[in-house]
């Protein structure tokens, strides 16, 4: 048994948690200017590069972008869960109620880990263990945290496969994995997700994995859990489909930088960054058919090796010598959004 | 087609061939058995991946088959290229029945259907160089080009695809997901053969450069006159570039025909369903449209519900569909075949207000 398991026996979260002071007036989870480095065998990748958000109670943040683009590794850091080496957190902060995450003790970060942000992973089945039931899986949350006795913790763990829809949870809660289908397995996942009640929820690409039917249920139940129980959802995927029918802002993200920040309805309707126009344009469209689909040409950079300036220059069509040579700051777009983009008005216009 | 010209018809070549169906398959069947124990082997069930599919592929013509995993339209696309042995059935290429094929034969006959799979990075041998990847299948078939032409006809394929002839001696590794798929194209393209079957070909690329590649797909099309079979679970790109749609449940084809027809007429609970559950990139629809959310998931294909395969999650099911079993015909009021005995056009892409 390890130091951290025996350590959790003998504190139940109550004891970490309480000597933290949350303020319940500041906004539930504020990314600020958040770095994250890879060191690797071809130098340093810049995974995340001044990466800047808030989330609110009750509301749903989109990140949008491709692989490697950065969004995953947010979560991560977010989590407290990067792999170090060789990821590492190289600045900026973290501050959940107005608390930083990036310094707080790992003791006390465990206890926030689960209690109060909680994470859905893509891939179901690596994500449980396995050779023990889900109940137990499901049970063990309440035992490490709250100090539950077995028979409350699988009662529990009824009580929450009963909340996602599995169908009768008494029986199913003694099965393995495997047994599960992919779709129940997601449901698996947020019913852990939500044991302890926590106010920020974090789905890395909950979805891409299932089949679009079972799809549509995962993301309706995510939906109405979120919205009876008043949570923080940061929803990840690249699938601008998913998001246009959940997220209420957006972080379009690209080469490891937040390159456009808007409400869904303006970015859909409006981009104010080539790269997210890029995106839009190349979903195929039905009055577009029999067209070329309008690509973004080339490919996305090497992290380790990005090219100077704007990292999209090299694929925009608004791109000039500007652009080749330093990188734009976020600017203030009207109506309260945000572009990394010289010339945002243009893109704005066309 | 400089090299099947000089072939005559009977080895598996068949540039006589004139007829309109460069594919026509009758009622295919492949069951997969289930076994238990391991030194008495006793097969105990069997798994109907592809039970009873029919259907024609024009010269020219891309037809799209959708549906779920589990579905079987991988294995339909496995059997199209006499990757697996049919149980039953029959598939006729250019007019030659393939099914019944030896080996050798088979192998002279895929020089007329080739393949593009979905992962671009376990579809590429890491140890070969491009070059040789791409000019496999002329050693295979060794009177395609003579070995002199053989480099130069790489590359002029590399240059097909859009890829730098130079880097004909760099390995998978040196490539991004999109140039591997391409790659995987050109080798597809090296027989120059009449049918292309594409398995998911774009699902594992980024969207940005998923476009890209469609868009080769289509311009090889227009270039070399192809046909595809274009098997993907991404509605939007199959109606894209797809003429005939086919969709697929449980190893059953549940609806088939033109593009128009399938999304804008879906008669079938289950193309309705699949049509409906697919998210739309517009935050103005949400809310406004007609989403069928679907209970439960997809029954094992080894003990398919009898009668209509769909029933469990259908909510039109009455007592019939559990007896009899819906076939893939014509349906009142509708212009194309749909196996439901209760079939009726449904708008379910559009706003409801």
């Amino acid at each position: 048994m390890t130091d951290a398991v025996i350590e959790s026996k003998k504190n139940p979260d109550k004891g970490a948690l309480s000597r933290v002071h949350f303020d319940q007036t500041a906004p539930l989870l504020e990314v600020e200017d958040l770095k994250v480095e890879f060191h690797t065998r071809y130098g340093i990748a810049e995974a995340v590069n001044g990466v800047s958000f808030t989330l609110q109670e009750g509301e749903t943040l989109g990140i949008l972008g491709e692989s490697g683009c950065g969004k995953s590794v947010t979560a991560q850091a977010i989590m407290g869960i990067l792999d170090t080496p060789p990821a590492q957190v190289a600045g900026g902060s973290i501050r959940f109620r107005g608390v930083d995450l990036l310094t707080m003790d790992e003791r006390t970060r465990r206890h926030v880990r689960q209690n109060k942000i909680a994470i859905i992973f893509q891939d179901a089945l690596s994500s449980l263990n396995p050779v023990f039931t889900v109940g137990w899986q499901l049970g063990e949350i309440y035992r490490k945290h709250t100090g539950a006795t077995r028979a409350q913790a699988k009662a529990k763990a009824i009580e929450l496969l009963e909340l996602v829809g599995i169908p009768s949870a008494k029986q199913r809660v003694n099965s393995f994995p495997h047994q599960f289908s992919g779709g129940q397995r997601q449901r698996v996942m947020i019913a852990m997700a939500l044991a302890l009640e926590p106010d920020v929820i974090i789905a890395d690409e909950p979805t891409t994995a299932l089949d679009v039917t079972v799809q549509a249920q995962v993301m309706r139940l995510l939906g109405d859990l979120q919205k009876s129980m008043q949570m923080g959802l940061i929803l990840i995927t690249h699938d601008m489909g998913v998001m246009a029918d959940v997220a209420d802002h957006l972080c379009v993200m690209y080469a490891g930088h937040a390159v456009e920040q808007a409400s869904v309805y303006q970015l859909y309707e409006r981009p104010a960054h080539p790269y997210t126009k890029g995106l839009l344009e190349s979903i195929p469209r039905v009055d577009l058919k029999g067209q070329e689909l309008v690509a973004i040409k080339g490919l996305p950079p090497v992290l380790t090796n990005p090219p100077p300036g704007c990292a999209f220059h090299p694929r925009c069509r608004f791109a000039r010598d500007r652009c080749k040579e330093e990188h734009p700051p976020l600017y203030d777009v009207p109506g309260g959004r945000r572009s990394a983009c010289y010339y945002w008005e243009e893109v704005l216009e066309s | 087609m400089s090299a099947s010209d000089t072939q005559s018809g009977g080895d598996g070549v068949r540039a006589d061939f004139t007829g309109d169906n460069v594919v026509e398959v009758r009622d295919l069947r492949k069951l997969f058995p289930l076994t238990r124990g391991i030194v008495f082997k006793k097969t105990v069930a069997h798994v109907k991946a592809v039970d009873g599919v029919s259907f024609d592929l024009k010269r020219g013509e891309t037809l799209g088959i959708v549906g779920e995993s589990g579905c079987g339209k991988s294995t339909l696309g496995r059997l199209l290229m006499g990757l697996e042995r049919a149980t039953s059935g029959s598939i006729k290429l250019l007019g030659e029945e393939i099914t019944t094929l030896s080996p050798g034969g088979l192998r002279r006959a895929r020089r007329n259907i080739q393949m593009v799979l979905q992962d671009p990075y376990s579809s590429l041998d890491p140890r070969m160089t491009v070059g040789d990847i791409v000019g496999e299948p002329f050693d295979i078939h060794s009177d395609v080009v003579p070995k002199k032409g053989r480099r130069k006809a790489v590359q002029d394929l590399l240059d097909v695809v859009g890829l730098n002839p130079d880097h004909i001696n760099r390995y998978p590794h040196q490539f991004s997901g999109g140039q591997r798929q391409r790659i995987g194209i050109a080798r597809a393209l090296a027989l120059k053969p009449e049918v292309i079957v594409c398995d998911e070909p774009v699902s594992a690329l980024d969207v940005s450069v998923q476009a890209q590649v469609v868009n080769l797909f289509e311009r090889l099309q227009n270039e070399f006159a192809l046909s595809y079979v274009f098997i993907a679970h991404d509605l939007s790109v199959v109606r894209h570039i797809a003429d005939r749609v086919g969709v697929m449940y449980l190893g059953k084809v549940a609806e088939l025909g033109n593009e128009d027809e399938i999304y804008e007429h879906p008669t079938h609970p289950y193309t309705q369903a699949l049509l409906s559950a697919v998210p739309v990139p517009d935050p103005l629809l949400r809310g406004h449209r007609d989403q069928i959310v679907l209970e439960g998931d997809v029954p094992s294909p080894a003990n398919p519900p009898s009668g209509c395969r769909f029933r469990t999650r259908c909510w039109k099911a009455e007592e019939i569909c559990a007896h009899e079993e819906p076939l893939l015909i014509d349906r009142p009021g509708s212009t194309h075949p749909s196996a439901c005995h209760f079939a009726a056009e449904r708008d379910v892409i559009h706003a409801i207000d």
